[in-house]
């Protein structure tokens, strides 16, 4: 039974991966999941220098879901080139950056300075809700995404996914803009921007007032969308979205994603990830299927 | 070192102890691992509440693998909570957080004080202090007459009470009765609401005195991946780089002076 994946020619022992965000660098769930067991750790969102993030409450339930307004903090490139990739390091599994920032300078700047790191891949973030400053337009206009996708092509060492926003009227030709800029793939979906209200304190649950819906409320959303793309490009598509078990990461394979991420369901349970990993295989046994490529892109029309 | 894992616990016994108060103990490994002032998360059944509620450690028994939560109902997931009957399995996340200094200020003169819904993991802090040789005094702040938890901090230390509204000890807060007896000490423990920790927080600066405080914040994590629960910082964290910290792994416990509240 082969469960590997090749996306932009890097192989992946399997098609598991954390969501940006979720998992830190690993160093957390650590304690919890053996990192040698996924696919790939993708590291929380790193820019040219560190950032302080949103004021408090940044998380807040919403039903099967949550909501969250983090800013990306996060301590800067600097910092984890030196202490996040040699943790990494130690374990047997891909190392994808996610990459975020403020300009297309920012961007550039981190990119750049991954160019002698021992990182596998780079995923773009232009589609965090959160932050105030650009950023999301990036992931909004298929023109704005064109041009920042070639720059970030011309510098860049790694093969580049870009992670596009769920937040926009017609996703394919998004997946199409970053396609046609030269990305080696995408991932999608990243949160949905939504709004909580406490009525009894009539005042935002969040700080920030509006924040990014994960978590299994968001998975149609999220298949729908993945579907959608895979059929636009020919480059390989990491799916996400409310994935909790194998079974859903499956639909996720079957609606045209090569690989899948977790996110919140980290949080509920931190053992997801590598609960996913055996549930794909007992499901490929079951059906008799030898190589995990039948899977991909297999829901019948 | 112990390892933070999820784990069935078992409820050994529930019962109310205040209007909304509840007491429960848990049949669970954690209880071994556990320091006073960690917490640990607690899951709901209905799968619709996806995080985990984050709850203090009040006592443990840890020759019967057991482990008591005291928790107000605040909403659907703590109002779930106080269904559970004896024999119910119920996940949790644990141990969770730093817990308070006990070994290391054994030696010190330390008060403790708690308000409302804080008093509860003043509860095994007393009594691991008094196991390591301290005898600490405590403050216990009420809303009113509708004390909970007395009888138990009593076994462990002098217990001081203040009261809202006066009805039971000194009218006023923690901080009026530590004015009012003349208390002197060299450190502060403190668990409670906000304007409390903020004013213990003064309180210590003026006096010259150590506070070490329990802060509380929103989680999704509880274990220091999603950078959900930062509280300010004075000086840059270690971790972040920024002026922010994790108050699920750092806390929840800080030396005030650290914390920017
Ligand atoms: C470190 C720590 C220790 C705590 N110890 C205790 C304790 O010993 N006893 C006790 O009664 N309460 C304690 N709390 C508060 C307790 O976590 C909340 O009252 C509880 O999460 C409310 O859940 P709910 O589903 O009833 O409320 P809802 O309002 O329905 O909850 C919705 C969401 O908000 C979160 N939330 C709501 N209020 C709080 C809060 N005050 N702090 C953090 N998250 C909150 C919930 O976890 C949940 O994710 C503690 C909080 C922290 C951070
Ligand atoms: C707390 C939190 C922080 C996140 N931070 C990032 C981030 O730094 N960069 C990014 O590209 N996506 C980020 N995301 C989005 C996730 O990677 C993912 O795309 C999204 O949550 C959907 O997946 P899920 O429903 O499994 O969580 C974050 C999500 C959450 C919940
Ligand atoms: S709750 Fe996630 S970092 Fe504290």
């Amino acid at each position: 039974m082969n469960t590997r994946v090749t996306i932009a020619g890097v192989e992946f022992k399997n098609p598991v991966m954390t969501a940006s965000g979720t998992f830190g660098s690993g160093m957390e769930y650590s304690e919890f999941v053996d990192l040698n067991r996924l696919g790939a750790v993708v590291t929380k969102g790193v820019a040219n220098v560190p950032w302080p993030g949103n004021p408090v409450p940044r998380v807040t339930e919403t039903y099967g879901g949550m909501l969250n307004a983090i800013g990306l903090q996060n301590p800067g490139i600097d910092v984890f080139i030196e202490r996040d990739i040699p943790f990494l390091k130690q374990f047997d599994t891909r190392i994808v950056v996610n990459v975020c920032g403020k300009s297309v300078e920012d961007y550039l700047e981190v990119v750049e300075k991954l160019g002698d790191a021992d990182v596998d891949m780079l995923e773009i973030n232009v589609s965090c809700p959160n932050v105030k400053e650009g950023a999301i337009a990036f992931g909004q206009k298929a023109d704005c995404l064109f041009d920042i996708t070639s720059q970030i092509k011309k510098k860049a060492k790694q093969p580049v996914v870009m992670k596009l926003s769920p937040n926009v009227t017609d996703i394919a030709e998004m997946a199409r803009a970053a396609e046609a800029a030269g990305a080696d793939g995408i991932s999608l979906i990243n949160t949905l921007t939504g709004m909580k209200i406490d009525i009894h304190k009539r005042t935002f649950a969040l700080a920030n007032r509006t924040g990014g819906l994960s978590g299994p409320a968001i998975k149609p959303v999220a298949v729908r969308m993945v579907y959608q793309a895979s059929h636009a490009v020919k480059i390989p598509v990491i799916g996400m979205g409310g994935i909790a078990n194998a079974e859903d990461a499956i639909e996720f394979l079957l609606a045209g994603a090569s690989a899948v991420a977790v996110g919140a369901m980290n949080f509920v349970n931190p053992y997801t990830t590598v609960e996913i990993v055996e549930g794909i295989e007992q499901y490929m046994e079951k059906y008799g299927i030898k190589d995990i490529s039948e899977l991909i892109g297999g829901v019948r029309e | 070192m112990n390892r933070k894992r999820k784990e069935q616990a078992r409820v050994l016994s529930q019962r109310m102890i205040a209007p909304d108060i509840y007491d429960m103990w848990l049949e669970t490994e954690l209880a071994k691992e556990a320091k006073a002032g960690q917490f640990i998360g607690v899951y709901t059944k209905d799968a619709s509440r996806l995080l985990l509620r984050p709850i203090s450690i009040c006592e443990t028994d840890r020759d019967k693998n057991a482990l008591r939560i005291v928790y107000r109902i605040a909403g659907k997931g703590t109002a779930e909570f106080a269904t559970f009957g004896e024999g119910q399995s119920v996940e949790i996340l644990g141990v969770l957080g730093n817990g308070f200094p006990v070994e290391e200020k054994k030696d010190k003169r330390v008060v403790l004080m708690g308000g409302g819904i804080g008093i509860p993991p003043m509860l095994e802090l007393l009594k691991q202090l008094r196991e390591a040789g301290t005898e600490a005094a405590m403050i216990a702040g009420y809303r009113d007459r509708q004390l909970f938890l007395k009888e138990d901090l009593e076994k462990y230390g002098k217990v001081y009470i203040a009261t809202e509204d006066g009805s039971v000890g000194t009218k006023g807060n923690v901080l009026d009765v530590m004015r009012q007896e003349e208390l002197t000490a060299q450190v502060i423990m403190a668990c409670g609401p906000m304007p409390m920790l903020r004013a213990i927080k003064h309180f210590a600066k003026e006096r010259q005195m150590e506070a070490y405080i329990s802060l509380e914040e929103r989680m999704a994590c509880g274990v220091g991946a999603c950078l959900g629960c930062v509280c300010k910082t004075t000086r840059k964290d270690h971790h972040s780089h920024v002026n922010n910290t994790r108050i699920c792994t750092d806390g929840p416990v800080f030396d005030a002076r650290e914390v920017d509240i």
